[in-house]
């Protein structure tokens, strides 16, 4: 009778290894299309454009890495890419930070009534929301009039065509990107954590510094990373409101293989920004984990 | 720990309002110093918001709260000097228990050897020696709370509230963080409010229970005091187990089910009186009694063993369910005492309590 329990025992543990594998089986039949497509559509074109870049008439050279180095063209193309990408992520965390928390203390109905005003922008196409930009900050745009009608300003300001329109124009694009990780890594801070430090002694600004603030600080990264790496690889807006004065790199990649079909140029290029994106990564994945870093969780 | 004369605290007419809703209700209670209050009610009854109205965590719409003498209303919770402790803990999680006990010694800018000192001694007060570099996350829920009850005691509050800190926790642990309480309530000797919705909780722990529902205190007494004298059916319901049952007054004498009722306790005022029986003080008995006074009719319908005792229920001829509680060791019950059989309750007049209808 033991015997014969024991026997059973171990082939209902087999037949559940089984069932096990069939499960992960199926599991992963289930991701396959996601995963053909993932590896067809962003890592073989990576991989082809990789390649591009290493070859010069038919053989494998650093020409093209050696010209981004060496052309100071190339490099002041990638110090304006870098530095728009920085302002831009900095006022976003300025003015985004204070926007989600003052959501974040509203009762929930009316936080998620400011989310969706938050997210408007994103149901409105890119190009259709440069053109405002364009619209509105104009010479004879609607900020300028109004600011002369103000009497504020004699002369137009020069708001677009140039850095300041396209970090204008960035900035807002950006802005929700930023809001919405921080937003729900500070809604995921215990209240009783703040009304401890309260009763702890902590003034409200010292609670905020010592308790709030680092709670939010993987929320924050995370929406500063997003905007950061979005940012770098911006086309439309810096085109458009830039007037030409602004050259950023995604901008340069279209120039050599639209205008030159220099493919190798315009790989070596776009390799190089997706090396720093994710050097950039990998250096803030050491100060938080990923998932904190992704999920804004803290 | 050096220690700070305790002090008292004394609620005036305390009302809370939200919207139309009286979560207190002209609360007036006076705390002695050294004291160990519990605030014991079922939830929504008022009493974490009476808490929350002494930490300052909430303005009261109208009233007083004093603490040691001194008006403290309108003083934000960083100045009160109280030690809280949460329902959820409210840890730190960025930081490690050191940092966390130590937390209210940098905020009164404490020197660091002296925060040390204190942080390693409220460690060790509560058996938590050599855990300083975990992190929260780390702890179990025994442990968290009893981080989050040196934390609240390390800087010597002149206060210590706890709203609650026991009910994540099982059985088992809770009851023996109970006892830990006590014991740090009688060493450190801080005026101490409990709150809590677990009545044995309460008995255990305190040195008086204030008893609240609808926003209102309904008894405010020793623990022996409120489960042997409770003075409304509320409490009588709400505090320990208990069988209520309607009684007649017909001529000056009182009546239970048809038959006499003395009682040895003091009458209610009111008519409408109803008799509070607790199922440990009842004996069964399997033969009529020859005096009917402070006696049941009834028929037993079941009879469960529980461990240290056996429950009785039996269904009285007036169709109420009576429980009775019967020592489990040493003899087995009466053996004529058989389901569906015919018994009689007997119960003394000391245990004939007595309380009026509500308000």
């Amino acid at each position: 009778m033991n015997r014969l329990a024991i026997v059973s025992e171990e082939s209902g543990a087999e037949a559940l290894a089984r069932d096990a594998r069939r499960e992960r089986r199926r599991a992963l039949a289930l991701a396959l299309p996601a995963l053909l497509l993932v590896g067809l559509v962003a890592l073989l074109p990576t991989g082809w454009l990789f390649w591009l870049s290493v070859i010069e008439g038919e053989k494998l050279s650093a020409a093209h890495y050696l010209r981004l180095v060496e052309e100071e063209s190339y490099r002041r193309i990638f110090w304006t890419t870098f530095e728009i990408a920085a302002v831009v992520t900095v006022l976003a965390a300025l003015l985004g930070y204070p926007l989600a928390y003052w959501l974040s203390r509203l009762p929930e109905r009316w936080a998620n009534f400011g989310l969706v005003l938050v997210l408007v922008p994103f149901w409105t196409s890119l190009l259709v929301r440069t053109y405002a930009w364009l619209v509105l900050l104009q010479r004879r745009g609607l900020v300028n009039q109004g600011l002369q009608g103000l009497g504020l300003i004699d002369e137009p300001l020069r708001l677009v065509h140039n850095w300041t329109g396209t970090v204008i124009g960035m900035l807002h694009i950006l802005l929700p990107f930023l809001v919405l990780p921080v937003y729900a890594s500070l809604r995921a801070i215990d209240p009783a954590c703040l009304a401890a430090a309260a009763s702890l002694g902590a003034s409200p600004v010292r609670a905020f510094w010592t308790v709030f603030f680092p709670l939010s600080l993987p929320g924050l990264l995370a929406g500063c990373l997003l905007v950061f790496v979005l940012a770098l690889g911006f086309y439309v807006t810096p085109a458009i409101l830039g007037g030409g004065r602004v050259l950023m790199v995604a901008m340069k990649v279209q120039e050599n293989a639209g205008l030159y079909l220099d493919w190798g140029a315009a790989s070596a290029l776009a390799v190089l920004l997706l090396l720093a994106t994710l050097a950039l990564f990998a250096l803030l994945a050491r100060l938080v984990p990923l998932e904190r870093l992704l999920l804004g969780r803290s | 720990m050096d220690r700070r004369a305790p002090v008292g605290i004394r609620f005036e007419a305390v009302s809370k309002h939200y919207g139309g809703v009286r979560a207190l209700d002209r609360v007036s209670l006076e705390v002695e110093p050294g004291e160990f209050l519990t605030l014991l009610g079922p939830s929504g009854s008022g009493k974490t918001t009476l808490l929350m109205v002494l930490a300052g965590f909430s303005r009261p719409t109208s009233g007083r709260v004093l603490v040691g003498g001194e008006d403290v209303t309108r003083t934000p919770p960083h100045r009160r000097d109280f030690g809280v402790v949460f329902q959820s803990y409210a840890l730190f999680p960025h930081m490690t228990v050191a940092q966390n006990v130590g937390y209210p010694l940098r905020m009164r800018n404490r020197p660091r050897a002296e925060i040390a000192r204190k942080v390693a001694d409220a460690l060790a007060l509560v058996r938590l020696e050599g855990l300083g570099d975990r992190r929260p996350d780390q702890l179990s829920g025994g442990q968290k709370q009893r981080v989050a009850l040196a934390r609240a005691i390390v800087f010597e509050p002149r206060v210590l509230l706890m709203d609650e800190p026991l009910s994540a926790l099982d059985k088992k642990l809770r009851e023996a963080m109970q006892i830990e309480i006590r014991r740090l309530h009688e060493r450190l000797g801080i005026t101490t409010i409990y709150v809590t919705h677990d009545q044995r909780e309460a008995l255990t722990l305190s040195d008086r229970v204030a008893v609240i529902d609808g926003g209102r205190i309904r008894q405010l007494d020793p623990p022996r005091l409120l489960y042997e004298e409770p003075r409304s059916r509320f409490v009588a319901e709400f505090v320990g187990e208990s069988t209520i049952l309607p009684v007649e007054r017909r001529d000056g004498a009182l009546f239970c089910a048809g038959r006499p009722l003395r009682t040895a306790r003091p009458l209610p005022p009111g008519d409408a009186l109803h008799l509070v029986l607790r199922p440990e003080r009842l004996r069964l008995e399997p033969d009529p009694p020859a005096d009917p006074s402070n006696t049941l009719a009834g028929a037993l319908e079941d009879l469960v063993f529980q461990g240290e005792s056996l429950l009785a229920e039996v269904r009285l001829d007036t169709g109420a369910l009576l429980a009775v509680r019967l020592p489990a060791g040493g003899a087995d019950p009466p053996g004529a005492l058989s389901r569906g059989g015919r018994v009689w309750v007997r119960f003394s007049p000391e245990d004939a309590v007595l309380v009026a209808e509500e308000p």
